[in-house]
């Protein structure tokens, strides 16, 4: 058992040593199942976000990129939090989320296209 | 000459009295005609209207056009010039042997809400020889700085987000916005200060007044999967009620659809723009492509008429390609 304890230590250890000298400061894992903060991308296609659901860790980038021929508007539910200009053919915004909770948007020209992005 | 192809889109046999004796669209614009309160309406074909066209409009009060949808700025396969068609549009206007007293644009003039967009449209529509043109904003038109460049433009003398009403040789036309503050999951929205706006705007109008309401995106549930209908429009179809002539025009969904409810008739129009599919034929509602010989005729053929004594619909395919 001790010996498991020290691998671990060991290999945070070494992991927080290689981000130091990346210059970078990585969320540690808590579990195996995390992930490091990351970016991640949310398509716009036939007037929907794909995938509907995405879990992020604190810290992550969404970068949502329209597919579609018609212009739409990426806006948090609270329509404050985040709210894009309107995105036309291939056009991209992306949105950093640093606190976990769950989070939910729309197009706010075409309503009925919902989605949400849990932060974890 | 137009090809009719009869289509009975109401089978419920309503009596319209007389309401609607003769309902006809045409893709590029519509010419109704108000006689003695009633509305009727031709399309507007190649060059002149026809000889029985102009039998239609015999005696009428007066007459207007709607045109919808012009997207000013796109530029996608399902149609690269929007500028060319709107100005077919505005040709046929201008070859119409009645000519409108004004002209209604039910919304997205625009397709970026860009001032360059706008500046196009203005352009083409200041050649339509029409009194006036009123407007009513789509989605695409309120994209930036809340709507406030639609109604520095199109909206002076607007209340609210742009709604207002006017009266003409005695019909009553009400312009609403159902395009602004869209809320999460749901559909068009009048919201509540515009209802009650609407509440106080018929109060004092007789029950015998002809209403024509217009609006962007339809005020009744064309099909809400695709986002096509109002959530609120219950409550104002409901300020209207009383009425024995109420006429709602729409847009939005670039194509021909209507209904009619007792004395209330709906009718959507077609875009100058693109085709959409029809409901549910489709992934999305997007933008229709079809072959580009074909478009000038899917955007400008289609009209219906209501056949007088028949109580039914005829929808009539004129192809002007």
């Amino acid at each position: 058992m001790k010996r498991i304890i020290w691998m671990f230590g060991f290999v945070a250890t070494v992991v927080a040593a290689l981000a130091l000298a990346q210059g970078t400061l990585p969320s540690l894992a808590a579990s195996p199942a995390d992930k490091p903060a990351s970016s991640t991308t949310v398509k716009i296609d036939n007037f929907s976000f794909g995938p509907a659901t995405i879990t992020i860790p604190a810290g992550s980038t969404v970068t949502w990129m329209n597919n579609d021929d018609v212009p739409h508007v990426v806006t948090s539910d609270d329509g404050k939090m985040f709210k894009s200009k309107a995105l036309d053919t291939d056009d991209r915004f992306s949105f950093t989320f640093t606190k976990p909770g769950t989070y939910n948007y729309y197009c706010a020209i075409h309503p009925k296209m919902t989605a949400k992005i849990v932060v974890q | 000459m137009a090809k009719f192809i009869r289509d009975n889109l109401n089978k419920d046999g309503i009596d319209r009295r007389g309401f609607l004796q003769c309902m006809a669209w045409a893709g590029t614009g519509v010419l109704y005609s108000v006689h003695g309160g009633i509305l009727k309406s031709v399309p507007l074909l190649q060059g002149a209207a026809s000889g029985m066209d102009m039998e239609k409009m015999k005696g009428a009060d007066f007459s207007f056009i709607q045109i919808s949808d012009s997207h000013i700025g796109f530029s996608k396969e399902a149609n690269p010039d929007v500028t060319a068609t709107l100005q077919i549009a505005v040709d046929r206007i201008n070859s119409s042997a009645a000519a409108p007293d004004f002209l209604l644009h039910t919304g997205d003039i625009s397709q970026l809400s860009k001032p360059s967009e706008f500046d196009t449209a203005q352009q083409v529509l200041k050649g339509a020889k029409a009194g006036r043109i009123f407007f009513v904003p789509g989605e695409h038109d309120v994209l930036t700085d809340d709507g406030q460049q639609y109604l520095d433009r199109f909206g002076k003398d607007t209340k609210g987000k742009g709604w207002y009403s006017f009266d003409h040789k005695g019909a009553h036309f009400i312009g609403l916005v159902n395009v602004v503050d869209l809320k999460a999951g749901g559909l068009g929205s009048l919201g509540s200060d515009q209802l009650k706006w609407l509440q106080d705007d018929v109060r004092n109008l007789k029950s015998s007044t002809p209403i024509v309401v217009f609006a962007h995106i339809p005020l009744w549930a064309v099909y809400p999967e695709w986002g096509w209908g109002t959530d609120d429009s219950e409550q104002a179809l409901g300020y209207l009620k009383r009425f024995g002539s109420v006429s709602i025009l729409n847009g939005h969904i670039h194509q021909i659809m209507q209904k009619v409810e007792g004395n209330v008739t709906f009718h959507t129009a077609l875009s100058t723009a693109f085709p959409q599919p029809a409901p549910g034929t489709a992934p999305s509602p997007g933008p229709m492509k079809v072959p580009a010989d074909q478009l000038r005729s899917v955007l400008g053929i289609s009209h219906v008429n209501y056949v007088q004594g028949n109580h039914s619909l005829a929808i009539v395919d004129s192809p002007l390609a």
